[in-house]
């Protein structure tokens, strides 16, 4: 490595501040900047807000504790080593509670998990009270804690899980037919955003007096106890095989009457037909006998050679090749078989 | 540095060999000047960094090579606020980097009581962004765990005003719109500098022990469908058929009818022919037919016997067809 040039202005430069720093005079000076530095100096940073305290006891007016402005942040000064710069959050803080079992009203055992937000409003009155967070956050424990179970134990559970009041449900047009329960909510009095605001308004007043301000308590998860929720398993169970049910008899039901429609149609179709057949073949042979009748008894000669034409006929229609007939020579046709002359008289 | 005396020892003109206060300088000078190089920091194209002075603001800066001032005088946190955040309840996706994305109590977030005090179980995701660098950072100490918090309260809220048939089926849509209207007021409310943007419903379905009642619901209804259309199927296989089976009988009936009168009507007039010959000659028409009618009969006849009409005796001793001799002496 070549050596700086030996004029470089950098280099004269910090061998006067070599020179001075290592007199008397610029070490001492130096020591007092730093001391100076790290000792008077701190910063405020605009999440924070600062409560002086001198040997343990809180000095003048807490520092950037307006809600509103974050103006007091930035670099500060106190006196070394005397006092103390004990910085408190300004931010909205989260309090999560623990999940804990709560009766309701109705005898319900339920888990209810809730969430608030607060902040620390009076950093002097909080750091007297309670030091620091942890110990904040042990008291918003007992006493949202302690708020939410009263609440909860005298309203019914329902109250704690719907919240608007006038809200129609949506149905299911098929499952609303079967069961007259499904698909309705029960009616509420009050309402979980109700019952918020009440845990919030007796818990509130309480936090005030350690410099806390509760902003908000919200319920995060309700949830039926272990034991409780097998039942409500159940009788969910018990709700839609009901609906099942229904459905299938339902089904049965239709069908059957479907088969019946099925039935008196085929028998309306058939016995129809037949009245019509049979009307139409009476009306048919009434119309032929009248025919016939007309004809055949127009004179009694006409009946009679009907009656000679019908024999004449039943004998060629009957007589066949399994008929034997045995004859006499006295029968019209074989007459002449025995004498030839001309009868006397006519024969008939 | 192969001899650290030598930028000193020349202008010092044979003064000590080692020159402390020399050194000293120097290293306060590189200390100086790596303090520099520390203020050196760069934004990336999706972030802006928010920079503070002595703990107090004094502006945002975007994407880019930038110096602030160092040694604690100046800090600057950057904030990805083009990037899609997104948060997982009740599942969550292997290998998120936003650590607010996934919880640690997946199957407690997606268990859900519904407004007519039933269960659910019930997945989503809240997609959001960092809208205001500034109210993110100082107004809320945790302002990812408490959008947890807000959502799972709120989506508990709305569910709980639904029935469960709502949740599962009818009512998603619903849930989804009524979930991200409520959680942007609350968000813009508490200004904690968010935006959500969407808020999806993802798995929903009944609790493990009960979705099996549910499902044979959804058989019943299939089986409702099927036995009806079985019926109406056996139905349409036997009613249209005995429909057409009806109208057949009916022309037969009719074509029936129209042979009877036709028939009726043609012997009628045969015999009117006929009758009006014989009315001419009756004894003579009389005689004709019969013997034409015999002329007829007898070549097919299976045996003819003729007798004498005085030979009464013979009958007796004839051998003939049993069963038949008696019906056929009728005939004479």
């Amino acid at each position: 490595m070549s050596p700086l040039p030996i004029n470089h202005p950098l280099l004269s430069w910090s061998r006067r501040l070599a020179d001075w720093l290592f007199s008397p005079l610029g070490a001492v000076a130096a020591l007092a900047l730093g001391v100076l530095v790290f000792g008077c100096a701190y910063t405020v940073d605009q999440t924070e807000q600062v409560v002086l305290t001198q040997f343990g006891r809180p000095i003048g007016a807490p520092i950037n504790s307006n809600k509103e402005a974050t103006d007091g942040a930035g670099l500060h000064f106190k006196v070394p080593f005397v006092q103390q710069a004990n910085r408190f959050e300004k931010r909205i803080l989260e309090w999560d509670g623990a999940p804990s079992e709560m009766t309701t009203r109705d005898k319900l055992y339920v888990v209810v998990d809730t969430f608030a937000r607060w902040r620390i409003v009076d950093p002097l009155v909080y750091f007297q009270s309670l030091r620091d967070e942890r110990s904040a956050l042990s008291r918003i424990d007992d006493i949202i804690g302690s708020e939410t179970r009263n609440v909860v134990a005298r309203h019914d559970l329902i109250e704690l899980v719907r919240s608007d009041k006038t809200r129609k449900p949506e149905q299911d047009a098929t499952l609303a037919e079967a069961s007259a329960t499904v698909g309705t909510l029960p009616p509420i009095q009050f309402g979980r955003m109700e019952l918020e605001q009440e845990i919030l308004a007796a818990a509130k007043p309480k936090m005030g007096i350690w410099g806390i301000e509760l902003l908000d308590v919200r319920v995060k998860r309700v949830n039926y106890k272990d034991g409780v929720i097998e039942k409500i398993y159940d009788r969910m169970i018990s709700e839609r095989m009901q609906i099942a049910e229904r459905f299938r008899s339902e089904g049965a039901g239709e069908a059957a009457k479907i088969e019946g429609r099925r039935e008196k149609d085929l028998q309306r179709i058939q016995s129809d037909a037949y009245r019509k057949v049979q009307e139409i073949r009476g009306t048919a042979e009434a119309k032929a006998s009248e025919v016939s009748a007309r004809a055949y008894a127009s004179s009694p000669a006409a009946a009679d050679f009907y009656a000679f034409l019908q024999t004449l006929d039943t004998y060629s229609k009957t007589l066949g090749s399994d008929s034997t007939v045995v004859l006499t020579t006295d029968s019209d046709f074989f007459r002449l078989f025995k004498r030839i002359d001309p009868p006397a008289a006519p024969a008939r | 540095m192969a001899d650290p005396r030598q930028p000193f020892s020349i202008n010092r003109g044979g003064a000590p060999a080692f020159d402390v206060r020399g050194l000293a300088a120097l290293a306060v000078v590189a200390f100086l000047a790596a303090g520099l190089a520390r203020g050196v920091y760069t934004v990336g194209p999706e972030s802006v960094g928010v920079v503070q002075r002595f703990g107090k603001v004094i502006g945002t800066v975007g994407p880019g090579l930038r110096f602030k001032l160092p040694f604690g005088i100046d800090t600057v946190t950057i904030l990805p606020v083009k990037r899609q955040l997104k948060m997982e309840f009740g599942f969550g996706s292997p290998g998120a980097t936003n650590p607010d994305q996934v919880s640690a109590e997946q199957a407690r977030e997606s268990d859900i009581v519904t407004g007519d005090l039933n269960a659910a179980h019930v997945e989503w995701v809240v997609q959001y962004e960092i809208a205001d660098p500034e109210a993110y950072l100082f107004n809320m100490r945790e302002p990812g765990p408490t959008l947890r918090d807000l959502s799972e309260s709120v989506m508990r809220e709305v569910v709980g005003d639904r029935t469960v048939d709502e949740v599962l089926t009818i009512g998603r849509q619903g849930i989804e719109t009524d979930a991200i209207a409520k959680l942007t007021a609350l968000v813009q409310e508490l200004q904690m500098g968010l935006r959500v943007q969407q808020v999806q419903l993802k798995n929903v379905h009944p609790p493990t022990p009960v979705q099996k009642s549910f499902d044979e619901v959804n058989r019943a209804q299939q089986e409702r469908e099927q036995m009806i259309n079985q019926a109406n199927g056996e139905y349409n296989k036997v009613v249209p058929r005995a429909s057409g089976e009806a109208e057949r009988k009916l022309r037969d009936a009719e074509g029936y009818a129209l042979k009877r009168v036709n028939e009726a009507e043609g012997d009628v007039a045969r015999f009117r022919a006929l009758l009006e010959q014989y009315e001419k000659a009756p004894e003579v028409t009389r005689r004709r037919l019969y013997l034409e009618t015999m002329a007829d009969v007898l070549p097919k006849l299976g045996g003819k016997i003729i007798l004498d009409e005085d030979a009464k005796q013979f009958l007796p001793l004839m051998n003939l067809p049993a069963p038949r001799a008696e019906a056929r002496r009728t005939e004479r």
